[in-house]
């Protein structure tokens, strides 16, 4: 299918393609099962501008936006989901400060975000806070010219490797949901740590950590947006992001597929390709239908954020359940098309398969978007009936 | 630092075929890119300009779409291109070849120039020297380590069958590249941006102040008679006893081989 592409994307899929096919296609199989952080492909996502897509002209990136983020991050998905997860969660970290920061915090942090320079990390899941993020403990008080932060982040790609962090902390109990604010922190601020890093069943490649912050020192001027603003950033940051974990899907999703249909075409029983077999056929021809749809979804939606709409909730989580189911579905069928084979560490489709269940579940499980979609509609169909 | 990279478009494939009837390869037909060694040329390039500061020019002597080889290496960061491209470029051999791009090399100034070790289609691994040569210039081949460079010298590895030749020279000069000297980066999404407006500058002969009848075919006293690969003689002999035994042995051995 042709999406029109301008010249422009299509040099982002030409080049971020080129990155998976010979960068990180060789090495996947290794940094999954090492559970290491792929530092030289962030070096060589850095050195691309991949890192820029995103980012204003002004503060040295490309200025473009979700669409072309989007492209990327399927491309990179295609080869390696734990890769396109350390990527997807620094444009996650950054659109706090280029949605909310000031001048000053947009000229000192994203001209490194966007050379790849300096890498970033968003951090509002806690223990006690998974869903409902209105649970969040790690609190901030303002002393002076620092806010002081004490607390635990859970479960935060890319720490311990990133340098700059979004953080969500509570300000003012009081005021509830008004009472959390967001912050910048930087690594080797005094007082802030890291702790436990997980081992995951998939995207292993992609580092999981705790950030510890014990009377961590913040420079007031560090906030992003306002007292009491917290939600808000994190709400409008995740709006914003979670066309991404589609694109995700739709990679991921792809690359089981192309794996799947190869060995179908190869493998012989009976006396024949196991592809002319109806049935597996059919199962092929589902996922190539869902895949085709969820892309369709993805770009789509993507193109309505870019077109500076603000009733983008809705149709950012529709995208993103659709694409991360459909991965799911996908990468499981491709192991079951390769029977014994999908199977085996050999061959990629069951890392795909163990990589793509995350996407149901971070930046919001699937059944947290649907309540989402459920909330919306509930508003629309006031407006019907009044 | 005035860097000077010297890249060839070559066929995408290991299967070039030739013409029977010309005995030259027939082009038509087969996608084209960088000749893989200048692509380590290219980085070494850049890795000099990102030490030493300065420029990477590229320049290639080839027929008008060799353009895109040229807008390729900009994608990867160097600063300016030079496509030599000219009726009268036709033909030529590698001596015509060498003495072009000397030619345009020397109107554009240089402190080092980069080739390749060989090119995957004509295969000579004659071009570097003999640019070196027309430039008057010392050159080391088969790089595969800069170890040092300064204003007046570079030390450099210079890979030998068995081990390699540790080699102290002056700049100017000219060196060709192994694919052991690095990694070629891939190109960058601003260097493509830019790479797709840059403007290529041409050189006819005129430009580089050749007569006509110094380039391409007319200036290749090469003729071709037949191509074809040759075959590997496995048979070796290690010479023993004292130098006088080893002298006459030797002398015996060249008789029989009728090499004198
Ligand atoms: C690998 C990984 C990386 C992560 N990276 C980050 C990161 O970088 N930054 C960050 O802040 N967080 C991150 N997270 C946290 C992630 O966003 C949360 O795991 C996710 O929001 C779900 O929260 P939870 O795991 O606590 O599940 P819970 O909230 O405990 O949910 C458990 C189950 O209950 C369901 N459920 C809960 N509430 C409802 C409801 N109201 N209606 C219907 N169903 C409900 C959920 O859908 C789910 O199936 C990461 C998590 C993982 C596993
Ligand atoms: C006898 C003979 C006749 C030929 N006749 C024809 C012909 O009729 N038509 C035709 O199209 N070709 C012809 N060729 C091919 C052409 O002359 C050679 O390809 C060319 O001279 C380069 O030689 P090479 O490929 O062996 O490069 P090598 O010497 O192996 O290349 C070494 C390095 O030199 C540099 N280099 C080589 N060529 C170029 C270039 N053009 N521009 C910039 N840098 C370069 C590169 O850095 C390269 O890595 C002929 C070659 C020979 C030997």
């Amino acid at each position: 299918m042709d999406y029109f592409f301008t010249e422009e994307q299509k040099m982002i899929r030409d080049l971020a393609r080129q990155i998976a096919e010979e960068k990180i296609v060789p090495v996947r199989a290794e940094l999954d099962e090492k559970e290491e952080f792929p530092r030289e492909i962030m070096e060589v996502l850095a050195q691309s501008d991949m890192f820029g897509i995103f980012v204003p002209e002004e503060y040295g990136g490309l200025g473009m936006g979700a669409l072309e983020l989007c492209i990327a991050v399927e491309e990179l998905s295609r080869a390696c989901l734990g890769i396109s997860t350390s990527y997807a969660a620094n444009a996650l970290g950054t659109y706090p400060i280029l949605l909310f920061g000031t001048e000053e915090q947009k000229k000192k942090y994203l001209p490194d975000i966007a050379a790849g320079r300096k890498l970033v990390a968003f951090a509002l899941t806690e223990p006690n806070a998974g869903s409902d993020a209105a649970g969040i403990q790690t609190t901030a008080k303002k002393e002076g010219d620092y806010y002081i932060l004490n607390g635990l982040k859970q479960w935060i790609t890319n720490a311990g490797e990133a340098d700059i962090y979004t953080v969500i902390a509570i300000t003012d109990r009081a005021k509830g949901a008004r009472g959390a604010s967001a912050f910048i922190v930087e690594k080797g601020m005094e007082g802030f740590s890291f702790g436990k890093k997980e081992k995951k069943m998939g995207i292993r490649a992609s580092v999981t950590r705790e950030l510890i912050f014990e009377n961590c020192k913040v420079p007031k001027e560090n906030i992003l947006g306002r007292e009491g603003m917290g939600f808000i950033v994190a709400m409008r940051t995740l709006d914003q992001s979670r066309i991404g974990v589609g694109a995700q899907g739709v990679g991921v999703a792809q690359g089981a597929f192309e794996e799947a249909l190869k060995f179908a075409k190869q493998r012989v029983q009976f006396g024949k390709p196991i592809i002319s077999f109806q049935a597996v056929q059919h199962i092929l021809a589902d996922m190539a239908i869902q895949i085709e749809a969820a892309r369709s979804l993805v770009y789509s939606v993507a193109r309505y954020i870019d077109s500076g709409a603000k009733d983008i909730s809705k149709v950012s989580a529709m995208a993103k359940v659709f694409a991360t189911d459909v991965a799911m579905k996908v990468t499981t069928d491709a192991v079951q098309v390769m029977g014994g084979a999908g199977y085996m560490r050999e061959y990629p489709v069951e890392k795909m398969m163990r990589d793509a269940k995350i996407l149901q579940i971070y930046e919001g499980t699937n059944q947290i978007q649907r309540n989402i979609i459920g909330q919306a509609l509930i508003k629309e169909a006031t407006k019907l009936t009044g | 630092m005035r860097i000077i990279v010297c890249v060839k478009q070559v066929p995408d494939t290991a299967e070039v075929k030739i013409n029977p009837e010309t005995n030259t390869l027939i082009r038509e037909g087969v996608s084209s890119i960088i000749n893989p060694y200048d692509m380590h040329a290219i980085e070494a390039g850049l890795q000099l300009k990102e030490k030493k500061g300065g420029t990477v020019t590229v320049i290639t002597m080839g027929p008008p779409q060799a353009e895109e080889a040229l807008r390729e290496a900009i994608s990867m960061g160097v600063d300016e291109a030079v496509l030599l491209t000219d009726r009268a470029f036709a033909g030529a051999d590698t001596l015509a070849t060498s003495r072009t791009l000397a030619g345009a090399i020397r109107k554009l100034g240089f402190d080092i120039v980069i080739c390749g070790k060989q090119a995957i289609d004509g295969d000579t691994a004659q071009v570097g020297p003999e640019v070196a040569e027309f430039l008057g210039i010392p050159h080391v081949a088969y790089v595969k380590k800069i170890e040092e460079i300064t204003e007046e010298k570079i030390v450099l590895y210079r890979m030998m069958e068995e081990g390699y030749d540790v080699v102290e020279a002056p700049l100017p000069l000219l060196i060709t590249v192994v694919k052991e000297l690095n990694v070629p980066r891939l190109p960058s999404l601003k260097g493509k941006m830019r790479a797709k407006k840059a403007e290529i500058k041409r050189f006819t002969h005129k430009d580089i102040g050749i007569e006509e009848d110094r380039v391409g075919l007319r200036g290749s006293p090469t003729q071709v008679k037949n191509i074809f690969a040759p075959e590997r003689k496995k048979e070796r002999k290690i010479l023993q006893g004292s130098p006088e035994e080893q002298v006459e042995w030797l002398i015996e051995e060249l008789k029989k081989l009728k090499c004198i």
